[in-house]
């Protein structure tokens, strides 16, 4: 039973339907690998193997009972530690909520149970999902699975959903969740030699999912192929009353409408993301994809996003001002840690908790979101930011009125190594350049593997669409990945 | 123009009044969540995981408190605003669970507008208009609690999330009647509109005094507020004592500062809370979890349509329609509930009798502000807890109208009406109290009255016409006091001629 874990969502939902295994087998393969590469790549925080389980009998007897399976029957995945499952200590990887167990289940959790889908364990994750190398996380960072050629080194598994994308590349998880605020979906799946999608801001429910920066969150799906994250995206995402900004729109049917067939079809190339001193293989990947959609019968086209520069200061300015109100919540008063110094009052309290409870880079961008939010600096920052995003928007729906899709690098470099970036916010920050315009703009964007560097590491290629167009996201994604040929996978080491 | 002047030793001086007035929406729900709002729940029995800022809640704008909004602004004319916004107040609080109130500063849903004052009531002429600035829509926060142990404070987050509108008025008033009668206007229109209850007793209302003193015809000066206030007879001592405070601080040389203080009714004065240099910085900005709120017009002339009639209107139908005095006119509309038992009344005396409300009108508005108010008064209760109900009235209204029984005897049987609940043509026959219209009767009492009295009549006759009232007395005594007094006047009268 070993090759089972080898299996990817559709893979295992079709064997499961036919009787070629049991939910129950699936579940108990993918629990043992869990188990056995924990300790090296420490990817989950909480271990779940019961949930996993209990999912798959469930799945097992619905179908010896002949009753219908849901889109997920008997897929056993790992949930991100953001999104509040009832019942299990949800952390957002950070001290702060560290003994917190919700007693609600998130809008996309809960789907996804209901689609049959059962729980490995929680996802470590940068603290409060800020970060890009998974290294902010208080339970300690995510090992990447793979490494250099010739050397042991640690790297890392990107951010913030590092430990979904090392779960998934290690093949500890046929799929996982990811949330998605400025690349925290597409730079770690890039990183790992994986998939992920960001769909368009508002397909998925926030609601449950502990929150980063509001009007840039959203969850998706990470996976090893296309196809795997389109099935999954159908029971993520949809309407959600309990989400004002939630889209009220039908869920098309994604994998049922996959075509890698991008005749009559245009992608843009933005030329501002062609940039001064580019990784070499980063630019030679690229143009490799370019030449696949081309081969895929679309017209490529060059575009000009010219505001692109600014997107990655208006991105650090909106997501730590939403963040620093957003966290505001984690007082010490109603859950999660408190820290109540002999005789304190009621400030000393916040500030003992606060001091307690989150990590550096947590505290930095509180002060920052703080900074750019106070009177006299409002205009200056803030205001100045939407303004900002609003051009790049605009870039992008100008583009949009030639172009079907744009192509893009996901990151401007391979995965690099653990503590390598840490103490150099701004350089750490700059890996988000790419995933960042999409996300101020709310758009639907996936990465998908498209080879690897000089050092064997894997790149991956972003994909950005117009809003609600995940189809033409995935098409062109499923046109890539066939012609990529990409069946790299790190070296079992653990 | 107020004429009210503080005397200070360098000369009169002016007040000037703003006030901001937070009323509770009257909706089941709160602003943002399920949760419920009644008043007076056990301790946090009413929050739901979104009030308790639990990790990823998310607020859901009830459309109830976006409608009772715009209906509140339309009674007071103002403008709709069909795109407004949600913003964050960033600060930290036990009793604020987010560490945000969420508001609207950039862009509320209501603009200007405006509502009349009278400021006496015999004088229909003493009218001002206020203006208002805006109304938005915010939440309340919840209650700290600092009476239940001895170390500790607890917390209560029943109210947290509760829609309030938030009422600012222009510092257009200048006296503390101009700033009583404007609250007091202003809680009768959320009455009537229903969109707040309106009991500032219950901490459903309260306001927010601005005050600020100068001489007449100089510039602003500085304000101070003093925060939650919690009746009109209290905002009207907070702008007394205030606008003496400042007066004499700025006579002794001292400079009116900028800050934020608490009323205390026991010592009637204010005290200072905090000051501007500690003033929080709110860091306002749009919420996020929130899209703007865009209302269309189809939405608004709805809300339009559902206004009832509203104080000022239905004031001016009670003086020219129904021929109401002023001040009848004053007193029926001044309280929505009121104006309802009256209209109730009017209608059921109107039907008894059969005849047009205008013609009805006079009587049952006096009855009810002189008669019933009267007895209710003694009672000691309010006109909704009285024994008599409007139907009740109607029908002791129509006895009298149709001449069944006299204005006296009416007295006698609402009193007995109020003692015992019962209906009062009941009573009319049990006691005996009909009076008698029959124009025949009434002829032979007063010739036999006149016969035995031929001296007096002569008497009468010679000029002494202060005996008029011995033959009515006369008459009535004859009649057991049953004689419809109109009727047996005018036999007399035409006897006598």
């Amino acid at each position: 039973m070993s090759d089972l874990t080898d299996l990817g969502v559709a893979a295992i939902r079709e064997g499961v339907a036919k009787g070629d295994f049991t939910a129950t087998e699936v579940a108990g393969a993918f629990n043992a690998a869990v188990a056995e590469a924990q300790p090296a790549l420490n990817a989950f925080i909480t271990l779940t193997p019961e949930k996993a389980l209990e999912a798959a009998a469930a799945v097992d007897s619905d179908r010896a009972a002949g009753k219908p399976l849901g889109k997920l029957a008997g897929v056993p995945i790992g949930m991100k530690d953001l999104f509040a499952t009832t019942g299990t200590t949800t952390t957002a990887a950070s001290n702060i909520l560290g003994n917190f167990v919700p007693p609600y289940e998130s809008t996309v959790s809960q789907k996804l149970w209901d689609a049959g889908a059962g729980m490995l364990g929680k996802l470590n994750l940068d603290q409060f999902a800020m970060g890009s190398s998974n290294e902010t996380s208080a339970f300690g960072n995510v090992v990447s699975p793979w490494r250099r050629e010739g050397s042991d080194a640690q790297l890392a598994p990107g951010g913030s959903s590092g430990g979904s994308s090392a779960a998934v590349s290690a093949r500890i998880a046929p799929a996982a969740t990811g949330t998605d605020t400025g690349g925290s979906i597409r730079q770690p799946a890039a990183f790992t030699g994986i998939s992920g999608i960001k769909p368009t801001y508002g397909r998925c429910s926030r609601w449950g999912i502990v929150a980063f920066a509001s009007s840039l969150d959203q969850a998706g799906p990470m996976a090893r192929d296309v196809r795997d994250c389109a099935i999954m995206l159908e029971a993520m995402a949809g309407f959600d009353p309990k989400d004002s900004t939630s889209l009220d729109m039908p869920v098309p049917e994604w994998a049922a409408n996959l075509n890698a067939d991008l005749r009559g079809k245009k992608v843009g190339i933005p030329r501002e993301y062609r940039m001064d001193g580019m990784d070499t293989d980063v630019a030679r990947t690229w143009d490799e994809g370019i030449a696949w959609l081309k081969d895929a019968g679309a017209e490529i086209v060059d575009i000009n996003l010219a505001h692109t520069k600014y997107a990655l200061p208006a991105y650090y300015i909106i997501a730590p001002a939403e963040a620093s109100s957003n966290l505001a919540r984690y007082d010490g008063v109603r859950y999660g840690l408190r820290d109540l110094p002999q005789g304190a009052g009621l400030q000393d309290m916040y500030a003992a908790t606060r001091a307690a409870g989150f990590g550096a880079e947590v505290k930095r961008r509180i002060m920052i979101g703080t900074y750019v939010l106070s009177a006299g600096f409002y205009d200056a920052y803030y205001t100045q930011a939407q303004k900002v995003r609003t051009l790049i928007s605009r870039d992008f729906m100008d583009a949009f009125q030639t172009v079907d899709v744009i192509l893009a690098p996901t990151a401007p470099t391979a995965a690099f190594g653990l503590g390598e970036m840490v103490s150099d916010p701004l350089a750490m920050y700059l890996n988000d350049v790419f995933a960042v315009p999409a996300s101020l703009a709310g758009l639907p964007a996936m990465s998908v593997p498209a080879g690897l560097d000089r050092q064997g590491l894997p790149l991956g290629l972003q994909l950005i669409g117009r809003p609600f167009d995940e189809q033409g996201v995935l098409d062109a994604g499923l046109a890539i990945e066939a012609r990529a040929g990409f069946t790299a996978r790190p070296a079992k080491w653990w | 123009m107020s004429d009210y002047r503080i005397q200070g030793a360098t000369g009169e001086w002016e007040v000037v009044v703003g006030l901001e007035v937070h009323a509770q929406i009257s909706t089941q729900s709160k602003l943002f969540s399920g949760a419920a709002t009644a008043f007076g729940a056990e301790p946090n029995t009413q929050v739901s995981l979104v009030d308790a800022a639990m990790p990823g809640m998310l607020p859901v704008p009830n459309r109830e408190c976006i409608r009772q909004a715009v209906r509140t602004g339309l009674a007071i004319n103002a403008q709709i605003n069909k795109w407004s916004r949600f913003d964050r107040k960033n600060y930290f609080y036990a009793d604020l669970p987010q560490g945000y109130q969420i508001s609207q500063l950039y862009h509320p849903i209501v603009g200007e507008g405006s509502l009349e004052v009278q400021l006496d009531d015999k004088n229909p002429e003493s009218t001002k208009t206020i203006g208002i600035e805006r109304i938005h829509v915010e939440q309340d926060a919840g209650k700290l609690m600092h009476d239940q142990h001895p170390t500790m404070s607890y917390v209560d987050l029943n109210r947290s999330g509760v829609a309030l509108m938030e009422i600012v008025s222009r510092p257009d008033m200048r006296s503390p009647a101009e700033a009583g009668a404007y609250l007091a206007k202003l809680r009768t229109i959320l009455r009537y509109v229903g969109s707040c209850d309106g009991n500032m007793d219950q901490g459903s209302m309260r306001a927010d005094v601005n005050v600020s003193v100068r001489k007449p015809g100089e510039p602003f000066g500085t304000r101070t507020e003093t925060k939650n206030v919690n009746s009109v007879r209290f905002v009207m001592a907070v702008v007394e004592q205030e606008a003496k405070r400042q007066v004499a601080l700025i006579e002794d040389g001292g400079k009116v500062v900028q800050e934020t203080r608490l009323y205390d009714p026991d010592r009637n004065e204010t005290r200072s809370m905090r000051s501007k240099e500690d003033a929080h910085d709110y860091r306002y900005f749009p919420d996020p979890d929130l899209l703007p709120v865009e209302l269309d017009d189809a939405f608004v002339e709805e809300c339009r349509a559902s206004l009832p009639e509203l104080p000022d209107a239905k004031r001016h139908r009670y003086e020219t329609v129904l021929g109401l005095s002023p001040y009848n006119a004053g007193v029926l509309t001044a309280e929505v509930e009121t104006s309802r038992w009256f209209e109730a009344l009017l209608a059921q005396s109107a039907a008894q009798q059969g005849k047009p409300e205008s013609e009805v009108a006079k009587q049952a508005a006096n009855w009810l502000t002189s008669e019933l108010f009267g007895a209710l008064n003694k009672l000691g209760k309010g006109l909704l807890e009285s024994p008599v109900s409007p139907e009740a009235g109607g029908e002791l209204l129509a006895l009298v109208g149709k001449g069944t029984i006299s204005g006296s005897a009416a007295k006698q049987v609402l009193e007995i009406m109020l003692e015992t609940g019962d209906a009062p043509g009941v009573i009319v026959e049990r006691e005996g109290l009909t009076q008698t219209s029959d124009t025949g009767a009434i002829e032979a009492a007063v010739d036999a009255v006149l016969a035995a009295n031929a001296e007096k009549v002569a008497q009468y006759k010679g000029g002494k016409e202060a005996l008029f009232g011995f033959f009515v007395g006369q008459t009535m005594k004859a009649m057991q006091g049953k004689g419809n007094p109109q009727l047996v006047n005018e036999v007399l009268k035409a006897k006598l001629a």
